[in-house]
């Protein structure tokens, strides 16, 4: 027997209760490349100290059908930090920051599913490493703001600029941010909100990549 | 097996499998990362400990991911964990919005309003 006992799991400080009326928990999604302060943005904008989920990813080894027969799985154990934010009594907002290897962010288990959105947090100096991530989420329906976080030796460019390199529709919002401070992190979320707002109330001109619904699409194998 | 033995490390799957008694996880669609969990009842002796963990940690209500993060434990596990304990009415858990593609105005307006006070 495991000597683990339930005693040795610590919970929640109690200043991190949440009331018995909570009833609800909404959730968005921070994607973007390794380093561009996913984990800063959770962290500030959360009103408990960041917590980390983790899920472990077992896949038949890839391009190796010469080892038919031979049962070959690797497994490996993917980390996501995460925040919370009290919204009402009732309601509660996490704000996931997507694991640092892109490969596994399709892989985890409803990560994007019933999420409200995403962010897709970049860094100005490496823009290409959201090229993919975007696409992704346009294939997948998941509805999304841009936001370019500053870094002391990042360029600022004018957001059309951005939006050229990005090649993203003239909807999608860009916003210029600092992670480290939570009014900043706390009003990305906020175009976020804004934006899908917007969304909610022009369907009919919704853009062409939110209409597939996220359950009908087939989550893509790297 | 056993559990005084200095390699046992969390991560290995061997102990998760034990955890779960063989069971995946990947079938279990009632609970979602954000699902909110309430425990219903105490935590007994006899009860595996994880069980008894979730039971103590959830007087008030904990997020399905936040349980994952004080078990130290994947979400997978902890949705086998879950299912084992709504199923003894242990648990009560608050399901997750439902979502279509555009979440409804009344809810984000909520949001807004939420995250204006933060």
């Amino acid at each position: 027997m495991d000597f683990r006992s339930s005693e040795t799991v610590v919970g929640p400080h109690s200043a991190d209760l949440l009331p018995d009326s909570a009833t609800m928990a909404v959730k968005v999604v921070i994607v973007g490349g390794f380093g561009v302060g996913k984990t800063t943005l959770v962290g500030s904008v959360s009103e408990i100290r960041p917590l980390t989920t983790e899920e472990t990813m077992t896949q038949a080894g890839e391009g190796v059908d010469d080892l038919a027969g031979i049962e070959r799985k690797t497994s490996t154990t993917v980390a996501m930090d995460f925040g919370r934010i009290s919204i009402s009594d009732e309601m509660v907002l996490y704000v996931f920051g997507t694991p640092g290897q892109e490969r596994f962010w399709f892989l985890w288990n409803g990560l994007f599913e019933g999420a409200l959105g995403a962010v897709v947090l970049v860094d100005t100096r490496r823009l290409e490493v959201s090229f993919e991530v975007i696409g992704r989420l346009e294939d997948r329906g998941v509805p999304f703001v841009v936001a370019a976080n500053a870094f002391p030796q990042s360029p600022t460019y004018p957001t059309e600029e951005l939006r050229a390199a990005l090649d993203l529709p003239p909807e999608v919002p860009i916003i210029a941010c600092d992670a480290r401070t939570r009014e900043s992190s706390r009003d990305v979320l906020m175009a976020l909100m804004r934006y899908l707002y917007d969304l909610s109330t022009q369907k009919l001109t919704t853009p062409p990549h939110l209409t597939t619904p996220p359950h009908l699409t087939t989550p893509e194998t790297p | 097996m056993s559990a005084a033995d200095p390699g046992w490390n969390d991560a290995e799957p061997e102990r998760l499998y034990v955890i779960t008694r063989g069971r995946s996880g990947l079938a279990e669609t009632t609970f979602a990362l954000v699902t909110l969990i309430v425990s219903r009842s105490e935590p007994t002796a006899t009860m595996q400990p994880e069980h008894a963990a979730i039971l103590r940690i959830c007087g008030s209500p904990l997020s399905a991911a936040e349980i994952s993060a004080y078990l130290k434990l994947p979400m997978s596990v902890v949705t086998v964990l879950l299912t084992d304990l709504l199923g003894e009415e242990r648990i009560e858990a608050r399901a997750c919005v439902p979502q279509a593609i555009l979440p409804d105005r009344a809810l984000l307006e909520a949001v807004i309003h939420g995250l204006q006070k933060l």
